[in-house]
């Protein structure tokens, strides 16, 4: 691994990892549901986002097929969240 | 590629003094296209996550939430694809673009849907409300009805 490898792994790994970060405490302190289904579905972009950036730098192609699924069925929670949401439910 | 321009991609790799700077032996122009694509994933994530912690309601948190979905995958899989060029790689590309581009609107307005009608939004916060304009008309339009 090259040197400009090396400082480009370390700094989109810290950017990952803090959106990754910030991703999750909205979950946790989300005011809604709709927050928290959103907050999921950044989580889950930002995970795909790595998945392709650690393929990317190790030169293989093994979890393409993981991100071809991920991106067919992604939508199916955050639609079911929003498409049951009761209309006086205040969580 | 220049090495001035390698100075700018990498400032470790700049030399203090005067003159062209070496290049180290394993620097390719491929490696640096595919770091710069893989930064600007990461950027967009990083950003994603700020904008989630920091916006004060659901719709402008979509808006922020976005942008690592389309965009940023859209970098990191170009960066594979610099990566590893092979047809097989350019189609299963392709069709998680397609996927993801049908999907993830769908998810954006069905959120936005529910958002606005279990009052989430923050009207205050609205320059123009459309909807809220729509609706109006319509009620005015038809006659009132119990139902809501």
């Amino acid at each position: 691994m090259s040197l400009l490898t090396l400082v480009v792994v370390i700094i989109a790994g810290t950017m990952f990892g803090i959106g990754a970060i910030c991703a999750v405490w909205r979950v946790i302190r989300g005011p809604s549901i709709l927050d928290r289904a959103l907050a999921a579905d950044v989580l889950l972009a930002i995970s795909m986002c790595a998945l392709g950036a650690e393929m990317a730098v190790n030169r293989h192609t093994d979890t393409l097929v993981v991100l071809l699924i991920l991106a067919m069925f992604a939508v199916l929670g955050s639609i079911a969240i929003a498409r049951f949401m009761a209309k006086e439910d205040d969580s | 590629m220049s090495a001035a321009s390698v100075a700018l991609l990498v400032p470790a790799l700049a030399p203090a003094a005067e003159g062209m700077p070496p290049l180290p032996e394993d620097f390719s122009v491929r490696d640096a296209i595919v770091g710069v694509l893989i930064l600007l994933g990461a950027f967009l994530s990083l950003a994603a996550g700020v904008g989630i912690v920091r916006f004060p309601d659901v719709l402008s948190r979509l808006h922020a939430g976005t942008k690592p979905q389309v965009l940023g995958l859209v970098a990191v899989l170009a960066a594979i694809l610099l990566e590893v060029p092979s047809w097989g790689v350019l189609t299963t590309i392709v069709l998680i673009l397609t996927f993801q581009l049908l999907t993830q609107p769908m998810t954006a307005h069905m959120l936005g849907r529910a958002a606005y009608r279990t009052d989430h939004v923050r009207r205050d916060l609205l320059i123009d409300d459309e909807l809220a304009d729509d609706i109006a008309r319509r009620e005015r339009a038809s006659a009132p009805s119990d139902d809501d």
